[in-house]
């Protein structure tokens, strides 16, 4: 995985609540058996006309926004399913950050596997964000993990809180299932004691 | 010992690893695995070089892309990318050696309807699953709930899984429902009343007299949609219903196996004084049938309301409700069962087990359907057994239902089974989101009950005032 540390980059405003991991990927695209190729098709029912050209007042359509790498939305974002396909797509585009008031617990664990770097924060300070999305490509905001900061075009730093656990995995860059395979002796012990208690299991 | 919540003790049980800062490395005693989020994990392990850790625990099923028409087997009835999709389970199953359900297999279905059916999903167990509506094993007092690709590739590796504990929402009905009233009802003005990111966070259990007077089948539907609420699981305390429903099941424990597994089962409730974080409670008398008119499951009113106005919400909420009204061609004040409805779909994860399909066919015997066309998707080969076996397949096709083979079908529409655009559908499913059904279709969540009144009136109907 790609270590993410510290990003600077377009932000673009998208405050609708409860987008959907449909609307972020629709089902159709979900047939790949690759973890790549997604970004094209990122929010593609929101993006392009059924013919395939753009729908010209969709966000990420304006030529301002087409190189956004932070993201700032609505409640509830990626609410809906499991499909790690949206934080693929959202990676492949380019998006590495996202901040919004709440998101979908399955969808919030999908985006630290990926590098991405989901970011909570109160109605206000995401009302602070949206606003300096909206002034376009002179939005660029600062997103610095280790200092756990935001600092937006303006110069104003806004904190934020992240798991440690995950902090740490996201600044390394680490891949979990080694780290868990060094774990091994415990699950070997719990295994044991487990189908000891319960057999039937 | 400080009381616990029926979360606290499976948690606790499940422990296999905790660091200092409270991320624990979770057991799961159950991995099921479909062919859309499962191909990109079995190829990680591939690249490792790493094997299934526990193949005799994992289980895997077509489902999502199955078509549910007759002569399947046909290559030609699926696309290339479907196709590939399949064959890559079928082949990861066989090389990794997991438990496996082809499309030829009669006990192949719905991997949520699967699991119970079979009896791998059984109380006091930890179950995943690369699909968000894992939460429905939660009907057994299981913990049960859906993870990412990444995840489903860990849990292979691993048998674990990396995890902080949730925190615990207890969900009380209280009462008796009234009749045309059911489980979907229940779950459906749950969300209403919490919103879909209500349950963010949490853990729900399920508790209260309605609670205890469901079925296992309707325990299903309730912790189905808990993930519509919000929280990754829902879960009910195992009771003499659950081990009615387990017993006999071909991988359920018998003989001593089954006494001892009994007697582990009855600890598996909340304690009295036990700490919920959060707590809702719904009468369950003033549940009514209830329907949704937007595209979140929050957007859900009782049949007898009229589409909302969007000025009367607050905050994002205006915005969001003026686009699903706008979306699904609707007028505010409309009364909602004077929409009219095309297609009716009955089936899905949430509503697919054979108590539903009686439901429906209570309804519609010797009547006929007023809808453009209505399908009636079983979640299991054994399901569509039994009911043509009770007479409900002929009950069905004798009234103009499409009488389908097993799979997701119309839920995500992945497979051929889609909406078109503008075509306005009574689902019995879990997601009303835009284009979950087909591009720019329109769908209406219901109960199996309200779908099978809909599919007679052609439109959204109070099944309380059909004769």
């Amino acid at each position: 995985m790609d270590k993410f540390t510290t990003l600077t980059g377009i932000a673009a405003p998208m405050p609708l609540v409860n987008i959907d991991t449909d609307m972020i990927i629709p089902k159709v695209f979900l047939k790949s058996i690759q973890r790549s190729g997604f970004g094209k098709n990122l929010f593609d029912e929101m993006r392009y006309n059924r013919d395939g050209t753009e729908i010209e007042d969709f966000v990420l359509n304006k030529p301002q926004y087409r190189s956004t790498e932070i993201l700032i939305a609505g409640d509830n974002f990626g609410c809906g399913s499991s499909r790690e396909h949206a934080p693929w797509a959202i990676a492949d585009f380019g998006i590495k950050c996202v901040v919004s008031t709440s998101f979908a617990d399955i969808f919030f664990n999908n985006c630290f596997k990926n590098g991405i770097l989901p970011v909570v924060l109160p109605q206000e300070q995401v009302d602070i964000l949206m606003a300096d999305a909206e002034k376009g490509e002179n939005a660029r905001m600062t997103v610095d993990l280790a200092a756990q900061e935001i600092t937006t075009s303006d110069g104003e730093v806004i904190k934020f809180d992240v798991d440690p656990h995950r902090k740490h995995c996201l600044l390394e860059g680490l891949d979990d299932i080694g780290q868990t395979m060094q774990k091994k002796a415990s699950i070997d012990a719990f295994e044991a004691q487990a189908s000891a208690a319960r057999p039937w299991v | 010992m400080s009381p616990k919540t029926l979360y606290d003790k499976i948690w606790d049980a499940h422990v296999a690893h905790e660091a200092e800062d409270g991320t624990c490395l979770l057991y799961i005693d159950r991995h099921l695995v479909h062919e859309v989020t499962s191909p990109q994990a079995f190829e990680g392990l591939r690249m490792a070089g790493r094997k299934v850790h526990a193949p005799e625990k994992t289980i895997a099923v077509p489902d999502h892309n199955v078509p549910t028409t007759a002569g399947r087997e046909d290559p030609a009835q699926m696309t290339e990318e479907s196709r590939i999709q399949v064959d890559a389970l079928d082949k990861n199953a066989k090389e990794f050696g997991v438990h496996y359900y082809p499309v030829s297999d009669v006990r192949q279905g719905i991997v949520h309807i699967v699991g119970p059916e079979q009896g791998w999903t059984l109380p006091g167990m930890t179950v995943v699953c690369g699909d968000s509506h894992t939460a429905t094993h939660g009907a057994f007092g299981a913990l049960a709930h859906g993870i990412g690709t990444s995840e489903v590739e860990h849990v292979l590796a691993t048998q674990t899984l990396i995890q902080k504990k949730s925190k615990n929402m207890k969900v009380e009905i209280t009462g008796k429902l009234k009749p045309g009233v059911t489980a979907k009802d229940i779950t459906l003005a749950v969300i209403g009343e919490t919103g879909t990111a209500g349950g963010t966070g949490y853990v729900i259990e399920y508790c209260g007299e309605a609670i205890r007077d469901l079925s296992m089948e309707g325990r299903m539907t309730v912790c189905n949609m808990a993930i519509e609420g919000g929280a990754r699981a829902g879960l009910i305390a195992p009771d003499e219903t659950t081990f009615e429903y387990c017993k006999g099941r071909p991988h359920a424990p018998k003989g001593a196996a089954w006494e001892q597994a009994l007697e582990y089962w009855k600890t598996l409730f909340t304690d009295e004084g036990a700490h919920f974080d959060k707590v809702v409670t719904l009468k369950g008398e003033d549940i009514q049938p209830v329907v949704t008119w937007g595209t979140s499951p929050e957007d859900v009113l009782p049949i007898t309301g009229v589409v909302p106005n969007p000025e009367d919400f607050e905050g994002g909420k205006v915005d969001a409700a003026r686009r699903s009204i706008e979306y699904m061609g609707l007028t505010p004040g409309q009364k909602l069962d004077s929409i009219e409805i095309d297609t009716v779909f009955i089936g899905s994860c949430t509503n697919g087990r054979i108590e539903d399909l009686r439901a429906v066919a209570d309804i519609v015997k010797g009547k006929k359907i007023a809808v453009n066309r209505a399908m009636i998707v079983p979640g299991s080969g054994l399901v569509r057994a039994q009911a043509e076996e009770e007479g409900l397949a002929e009950i069905f096709t004798e009234a103009g239902f499409e009488w389908r083979l097993a799979g997701c079908s119309m839920c995500l529409a992945m497979n051929p089974d889609q909406l078109s655009e503008h075509e306005r559908c009574a689902a019995t499913s879990n997601r009303n989101f835009e284009g979950r059904q087909g591009y720019k279709g329109r769908t209406h969540l219901v109960s199996p009950a309200m779908a099978a009144a809909a599919a007679l009136t052609g439109k959204l109907t109070d099944v309380r005032e059909l004769s």
